[in-house]
């Protein structure tokens, strides 16, 4: 009960939920950046919903099955082939020992969650299968797979089913971010402020599960200050700090980042707010080059729109009969 | 020193006990976190004390953001009268200044420095007006540092320097960073130094390199087998200038896994330390040389 890897992708890891408790000594949640898609996957294999999955990045892996099993892909529109034709995305199907999985060009999204009845099966480390790549931790042997890999598999049942179009969530065009504003927002002026609102953003070629740069907009005018004992001297650093999981910084004032799962857990960058949970998985499915724009939303409205996102996975747990 | 709390996002609190950086503000952070460590407050799921702030995680599906605002900002009274002293540990930590892979290293990111013709030590050196490199690895090796955050990856320490503010070294970070630095290189930072745990991304100045591992996801280093990460808040560390040839013999031990880092238990009062540093300072060295 194996998946060996005949090719890897670009980046291919192992994922699941993540490793939430050790980001105080720098270890970051990591799991699926796309975690509505990653939970689907596993709910159509009949697996957790937080079993570990592969999620591939931009190209997707060659496989090969030693056993029978159900498979799901899932987020991105990267479409499976199962020796050589093609499968449908968000849908179960069933393979058989000797089977190869591979795949054609992305069409839509940056990242598809690959999971198999029974889960990846590679050792918990810290409570979690996930691979943070940049601390070699967990997922298979702390590093993204390579040829030759592989994966043993845990005993499943199967599943059944497909996700209708209407439960998937992908971003829109230009996606929109919804983040609520504060930790050293005061830094910059109201101008500044309304302008990185106003302007639509790129997403730069550095994208990662660290994190997602942006650039083309404008740069942001600070408010004059004598700069801090321990800050540094440019007017976007901070003392050395603890940076939260969405928090867009602005190192220079130039070019916003946002720390997605594998974020450095603090640096010395001032952040203008977070982008808010309810959308964190979409920027797992934006490609370099694609437009973004920053949408300021309150407390409450960031509250109700991670309500929305619960409902909807409900709707997502009662199609499939969860 | 009233503490500056924001939201981030709708999962974490952000607190600023000090724009500036400061020991007081260290314990200040420190406290906060122990405090809210016992409080055991229902939906906390992470609680990440830094250099002069901290932050708590949360799930907002089992506590309301500004529940937990009003519950931390309770307790800022009790944690700024708290009693800034620690049971910790003093530990020495070899270094060879000057090594050939940060040299390499360096070298190929020059144009993203302040002084592309000088090395990241001469630069530090000028900008601390202490004349040549050695006067400035004295200035970095003869007293200790304070660990005041671990983060940024995996177990990497920041480090403070323990001595009075104006004989701190301090030193711009790269232009841009650096999309590479070896494993275990000391940096540094504004005041701060730190280890690069993990090769990569930094833009840290580079000193020199430990042989000493400090984080070890697979577990095997003798003592790093309880704990995947060396330091935690509130350490105290002293850097051993060493020649290639201890550098080498050092590595062979770390590759047999006998390796024995030396450290030592100590106390650390904040009160007394700014009464008397040097005195604090030579009591600390006395527990970790054992006399």
């Amino acid at each position: 009960m194996a998946v060996n890897v005949i090719s890897p992708g670009l980046s291919t890891t192992v994922q699941d939920l993540g490793r939430p408790g050790y980001y105080h000594l720098g270890i970051p949640i990591s799991g699926g950046m796309d975690r509505f898609a990653l939970r689907a996957a596993n709910m159509l294999v009949g697996n957790d919903e937080g079993a570990a999955v592969l999620e591939a990045v931009f190209m997707g892996p060659e496989l090969e099955f030693t056993s029978a099993a159900t498979v799901a892909v899932t987020g991105g529109d990267l479409p499976p082939k199962l020796n050589g034709d093609e499968r449908n995305t968000w849908e179960a199907f069933p393979v058989k020992a000797g089977d190869r999985l591979s795949f054609g060009y992305l069409k839509s999204g940056a990242r598809a969650y690959i999971a198999v009845s029974g889960g990846i099966d590679v050792p918990m480390k810290l409570g979690s299968r996930s691979t943070y790549t940049l601390g070699a931790l967990g997922g298979h042997e702390g590093r993204a797979l390579k040829a030759g890999d592989s994966l043993p598999l845990g005993k499943g049942a199967g599943g059944k089913g497909a996700v209708p179009a209407n439960l998937r969530r992908m971003p829109g065009n230009p996606a929109e971010l919804r983040m609520l504003p504060g930790l050293y927002w005061h830094r910059i002026t109201a101008a500044a402020g309304k302008q990185f609102f106003a302007d639509t953003w790129k997403v730069a070629p550095e994208a990662d599960r660290i994190g997602y740069r942006f650039k083309g907009g404008t740069a942001l005018d600070f408010v004059p200050r004598e700069q801090p004992f321990g800050a540094g001297s440019n007017p976007s650093n901070i003392v050395d700090a603890c940076y939260p999981y969405g928090s867009i910084q602005v190192p220079g004032g130039t070019e916003p980042i946002v720390l997605h799962r594998d974020a450095v857990s603090g640096g010395g960058y001032m952040m203008l707010g977070c982008v808010i949970s309810a959308d964190m998985d979409l920027i797992g499915q934006l490609q370099p080059h694609s437009p973004a724009r920053f949408v300021e939303v309150s407390m409450d409205q960031a509250l109700a729109a991670r309500a929305d996102r619960l409902a909807a996975l409900g709707r997502l747990r009662g199609h499939l009969g969860r | 020193m009233s503490i500056r709390f924001s939201f981030g996002g709708d999962e974490h609190i952000f607190a600023e006990v000090s724009e500036e950086m400061s020991l007081e503000a260290f314990f200040t952070s420190l406290s906060m976190t122990n405090a809210v460590k016992a409080a055991g407050i229902k939906g906390v799921t992470e609680i990440c004390p830094a250099n002069a702030s901290f932050q708590i995680k949360f799930d907002p599906d089992r506590i309301l953001p500004s529940d937990l605002m009003k519950e931390l900002q309770s307790m800022e009274g009790a944690a700024s009268k708290s009693d800034a002293s620690l049971q910790t540990r003093i530990m020495e930590i070899p270094v060879l200044y000057q090594d050939p892979w940060t040299h390499e290293t360096l070298m190929r990111f020059r144009e993203r420095h302040q002084n592309p013709n000088a090395t990241d030590l001469e630069y530090a050196a000028e900008v601390n007006g202490l004349g040549t490199v050695e006067n400035f690895i004295k200035a970095h090796s003869s007293q200790p540092w304070f660990v005041s955050m671990v983060g940024f990856v995996a177990g990497l320490p920041f480090l403070y320097q323990m001595v009075e503010r104006k004989r701190q070294l301090q030193v711009p970070k790269y232009l841009r960073p650096r999309t590479d630095t070896p494993k275990l290189t000391i940096g540094h930072g504004g005041c701060f130094s730190c280890i690069y745990s993990v090769r990569g991304a930094g833009g840290y100045q580079m000193f020199g390199v430990t042989p000493m591992p400090i984080y070890d996801p697979t577990q095997k280093v003798s003592y790093l087998q309880d704990e995947m990460c060396l330091f935690k808040p509130g350490d105290i560390v002293k850097w051993k200038p060493v020649t290639r040839d201890e550098y080498d013999a050092a590595i062979e031990a770390v590759e047999a896994n006998r390796f024995e880092p030396v450290i030592r238990p100590a106390t650390f009062s904040l009160t007394a330390f700014n009464k008397d540093m040097a005195g604090t300072n030579a009591r600390l060295m006395e527990a970790l040389n054992g006399r």
